[in-house]
């Protein structure tokens, strides 16, 4: 698999690199700025970008931008963002630039590297990744009145698992229970939620539970 | 508004026309002050009758209605005046807050406001004299301008002028009050700036802060001086304490864990693998750590986005929902984003702890001289700053800006908060944004 990493600080982009070479990815280019990050995605169209939120010029939300606007030039182009801290803000303006294939991740998470490598391959799969960060605020602020309120407490867990990203398999082993557990607390939430599961993939899932907890 | 120019000095090389341009503008601004006395004179009324009633009540109500009134006035002659000077004339009022009663009282100990009351008697009389002076002289000019053509058109007799020594009665000899018309032309050019600087510094003298108003400027200035560098100290002191006892000793603790894991890596390398998967939860942890001591410092999407993407996701993180407008043609300085950003983020706090809201709103906008943040809530109300320590720490973050807040919370709400910072905005752009989060 293809990827173009983007990060301005050389330790992290080394160590990104590394690790990703370490689990069979190919880095075609890894980039510094913005600006050589749109060159390097339209001159190889990598199968993922891992792009750092912050970068020069303005070290503001450079990496975010380019992110954003790399898919609007390639739509559905799949982007993993890194940041040294989570923003529901910039999530959601991840999630509204395109059908999924996006993630928004703590850098902190890079340090799982199983979970990290994960999420990687669920975005280039053109999945959707939330740091669990994101997705904790998301269902906390359901007003008390929306169908959200009505879950039980296990089945928020297993929600906001899914808005992760995890696969039913894989919240089962979260959570640690069984497979068969998980898809019936799955069916009892999107009943809940008035949602339809005519389509099982994670990426229709959680894009649904979004999109219904951004209403 | 760019006043540097006086107008009532001439400027160097300007010419004839240039004066002569100067010295109509002067006239037109004469007009203006004749017109602006026609509402003084009814401030004046009611402002004496108010005072002397005031013992009964009923003008107690008069007052609280024309003192406000008398201030907007002098705040436009304050602007005139400033502006045919070429200087800026301050606003010299005490400033404060809180209900009818607490207004009143802080009005009778205000000087400026005792000031403005004796300027509307001054105005209507010299005031207005002077004024209807500087627009005569111009009148005459034009009156002997026209002269000779009312004589022609007007019946015999109409406008014969007995000058003592001869009497000017025939079409020919009508043509001689062109001779008085450069004479008023003469006066004009000569007095018109005088008599209309004299009519500004008339209102310089009476309506801008006097010594005393100075002084207790500068007491203002220091005591929020003094305020602002020990809340900056304590903020030092608090981001030092959080380092040093977060982050710091989350990377000692990681050090020794990582030390123990490459002395076990050979020997036990299971409880190697528990240590090193121990370490990687001490570096969220300390991560976690330093997020939070930054987002208190400066927070990153404040730099990232400015006020307007700062405030709109404090909104989105608020767990009700809150309608957010903002309309800011540019970004105010950066001290001035920050003490906004944290002030509305206090405020939002409060709504999300005490008021029981089911919904919020911000309002962001800048009228060209000040940033006014509206912030409002569905919520019980009763809200004080005598109450919370954290809306009276709102009010000093702001009084280092010459910042206001003002609240209204009636006990059963709706609770509004007003904040407003003087301040001009850098590099004109638009973005406004709105929404409901």
């Amino acid at each position: 698999m293809r990827v173009v990493i983007a990060e301005d600080l050389a330790l992290l982009r080394d160590g990104l690199t590394r690790l990703l070479q370490a689990y069979d990815f190919e880095v075609v280019a890894a980039v510094d700025d913005a600006v050589t990050l749109g060159d390097a995605l339209r001159t190889h169209r990598p199968d993922i970008a891992v792009v750092d939120v912050r970068m020069p010029p303005t070290f503001t939300d450079e990496g975010l931008r380019a992110a954003i606007s790399a898919r609007e030039e390639r739509p559905g182009m799949p982007v993993l963002v890194l940041s040294q801290y989570v923003e529901q803000l910039y999530a959601r303006e991840l999630l509204g630039s395109g059908d999924g294939a996006v993630g928004y991740l703590l850098k902190d998470r890079v340090a799982d590297v199983s979970t990290f490598v994960e999420a990687v391959r669920t975005v280039a799969a053109g999945g959707t990744v939330l740091d669990p960060e994101v997705v904790s605020a998301l269902i906390a602020r359901a007003p008390t009145d929306s169908p959200v309120s009505r879950l039980t407490d296990r089945e928020r867990e297993v929600l906001g698992l899914m808005a992760q990203g995890r696969s039913n398999a894989a919240i089962a082993a979260a959570l640690f229970v069984t497979e068969k557990a998980i898809s019936k607390h799955s069916s009892n939430i999107f009943m809940k939620l008035d949602l339809h599961p005519d389509d099982d993939s994670a990426n229709r899932r959680v894009m649904a539970v979004i999109a219904y907890l951004q209403s | 508004m760019s006043t540097t120019v006086d107008l009532t000095r001439p400027v160097k090389g300007e010419g004839f026309r240039g004066g002569l341009r100067r010295r109509l503008a002067l006239t037109g601004w004469s007009v203006v002050y004749i017109c602006l006395a026609v509402p003084a004179v009814v401030l004046l009324c009611a402002l004496t009758a108010g005072l002397g009633v005031a013992v009964v009540g009923v003008g107690l109500l008069v007052l609280l209605v024309f003192v406000p009134l008398t201030a907007q006035l002098t705040n436009v002659h304050r602007r005139v005046s400033g502006r045919i000077l070429g200087q800026r004339i301050e606003s010299p009022y005490v400033r404060g807050h809180g209900g009818p009663r607490a207004a009143l009282a802080r009005w009778a100990g205000d000087p400026a406001r005792w000031r403005d009351f004796a300027w509307t008697y001054v105005s209507v009389c010299i005031g207005w004299a002077m004024a209807w002076l500087g627009l005569g002289l111009a009148l005459a000019v034009v009156w002997y301008a026209i002269f000779p053509f009312l004589f022609a058109i007007t019946p015999d007799g109409t406008f014969d002028t007995d000058y003592g020594l001869f009497v000017l009665d025939t079409q020919a000899e009508a043509f001689l009050e062109w001779v008085l018309m450069l004479v008023a032309f003469g006066l004009w050019w000569g007095l018109e700036p005088l008599v209309v600087r004299w009519r500004a510094l008339l209102d310089r003298v009476l309506l801008s802060p006097s010594r005393g108003a100075l002084e207790r400027r500068v007491a203002e200035v220091s005591q929020s001086r003094a305020e602002t560098i020990d809340h900056s100290a304590a903020e030092l002191r608090r981001i030092e304490r959080d380092l040093h006892d977060g982050a710091q000793a989350r990377l000692v603790a990681l050090g020794m864990n990582l030390g123990l894991a490459e002395e076990l890596i050979d020997k036990d390398p299971e409880a190697a693998g528990r240590l090193l998967a121990e370490a990687r939860t001490v570096t969220t942890s300390a991560l976690g750590d330093l997020r939070s001591v930054v987002r208190g410092i400066h927070p990153p999407v404040l730099a990232d986005r400015g006020l307007a993407g700062a405030v709109q996701a404090l909104a989105l993180d608020m767990p009700l929902p809150v309608a957010v407008t903002i309309v800011l043609p540019g970004r105010p300085p950066a001290p001035v984003e920050s003490a906004a950003y944290f002030a509305t983020s206090e405020l939002l706090a409060n709504i999300g702890k005490h008021s029981g809201a089911r919904r919020a709103s911000i309002d962001v906008s800048h009228d060209g001289h000040v940033l006014k943040v509206v912030v409002e809530d569905d919520g019980a109300g009763g809200a004080s700053p005598e109450r919370g320590s954290g809306l009276a720490g709102v009010a000093r973050r702001l009084s280092a800006f010459d910042g206001t807040m003002d609240l209204v919370s009636p006990a059963g709400g709706p609770t509004v908060v007003t904040l407003e910072i003087p301040c001009a905005l850098s590099s004109p752009k638009t973005s406004p944004s709105s929404g409901t989060a």
